[in-house]
């Protein structure tokens, strides 16, 4: 028994370590999302392209799509444009584009000027169906499955790196497994 | 005197801390006022971690604020207005998680390590009581003999 105690520091010391250990490497700011496993949020925004258009949330039924918050104010959209061009021409992906916070004039030229990697854009000039994904940042790009429910939120850029190594997994998850 | 300056120093520091809110709602009682400015002390912000909405600058804070006074306004109470933004943002947004299955290894840690410290301080004083009511008494042979050393001792001393 006594023996057992001697070794008491260094069982606490190798528990606190693996815990602590598995810390190490996580980003604390990349919080997963509360809505994953639910439907997208009913909403009832314009079309940011045509704005007598009226979208709702049967946009999100039947394909596995990509949806991506971004603004013209957010510097990190501007670096992700290009593999957002990337994705949705050279590998096929339907990404909706989800214009938060923005105003219409400024996103048009950005999309005119940067190509246009949506097949459809939402505007969302006061951010509420942002406020009901969660969205505390932008960008964020969601994996949203062809019933319409939430399967993934990404915190920050998406590059390449990001598409092999995270959303593409989630989708081919989604496509086998159901 | 000195004490009467701190305080008054500290007087003068207490209305910074919930000054920082820059919009400004209005609430019919100062109840409802408390209410609200408990509400957002008591979430924290997604976006800017180590803050509560009421502290942070931040858009979402700003949203998640007027979220929360308007569903004041509707009439909802305190739990369907936190539930209805941990459905959107998860329950990191809560300063204090709530108490169940998977949070309560986190609520019992402190009275754990108590109980352990204590357990320890008891362990400590039953075993030092233990050692000072074994030691065993000198037999008469000892005895005799510890007064022999003695007096040897104080006769070497006195040589």
């Amino acid at each position: 028994m006594k023996r057992f105690f001697l070794f008491l520091p260094l069982l606490i010391a190798v528990v606190l370590g693996v815990v602590l250990f598995a810390g190490i490497g996580k980003d604390p700011t990349k919080l997963e999302s509360a809505l994953i496993g639910k439907p997208v949020p009913a909403f009832s925004l314009k079309d940011l392209n045509t704005p007598d258009t009226l979208l709702d949330e049967s946009l999100f039924k039947g394909k596995v799509q990509l949806l991506n918050v971004w603004g013209t104010w957010c510097p990190a959209c501007r670096d992700e444009h290009d593999d957002l061009m990337w994705l949705a021409q050279d590998k096929g992906v339907s990404i909706i584009g989800l214009n938060y916070k923005d105003n219409r004039e400024d996103a048009l030229v950005w999309l005119e000027r940067l190509g246009d990697p949506y097949s459809t854009s939402i505007y969302d000039p006061r951010g509420t169906l942002g406020f009901d994904l969660g969205v505390y940042g932008a960008p964020e790009t969601f994996v949203i499955d062809e019933q319409g429910v939430v399967r993934y939120r990404h915190v920050g850029v998406v590059n390449e790196k990001v598409w092999q190594e995270t959303l593409l997994p989630v989708i081919n998850d989604i496509r086998e497994n159901g | 005197m000195a004490r009467f300056a701190l305080v008054a120093a500290l007087l003068m520091l207490a209305p910074m801390a919930s000054a920082q809110v820059a919009d400004v709602y209005n609430f019919e009682t100062t109840q409802q006022e408390q209410r609200f400015q408990d509400l957002i002390e008591e979430l924290r912000c997604p976006k800017c971690q180590n803050q509560n909405i009421a502290d942070s600058n931040s858009p979402i804070s700003k949203d998640m604020r007027a979220e929360v006074y308007r569903r004041m306004r509707t009439g909802e109470s305190n739990d369907e207005i936190v539930d209805a933004l941990v459905d959107r943002f998860g329950e990191f947004i809560l300063y204090r998680p709530q108490v169940e299955k998977r949070t309560i290894l986190l609520w019992a840690t402190p009275a754990i390590a108590v109980l352990g410290g204590l357990l320890v301080v008891i362990g400590v004083i039953v075993r030092s009581r233990r050692q000072t009511d074994e030691t065993p008494e000198l037999t008469a042979e000892e005895k005799a003999r510890v007064a022999k050393i003695l007096a040897e001792d104080d006769q070497d001393n006195r040589a």
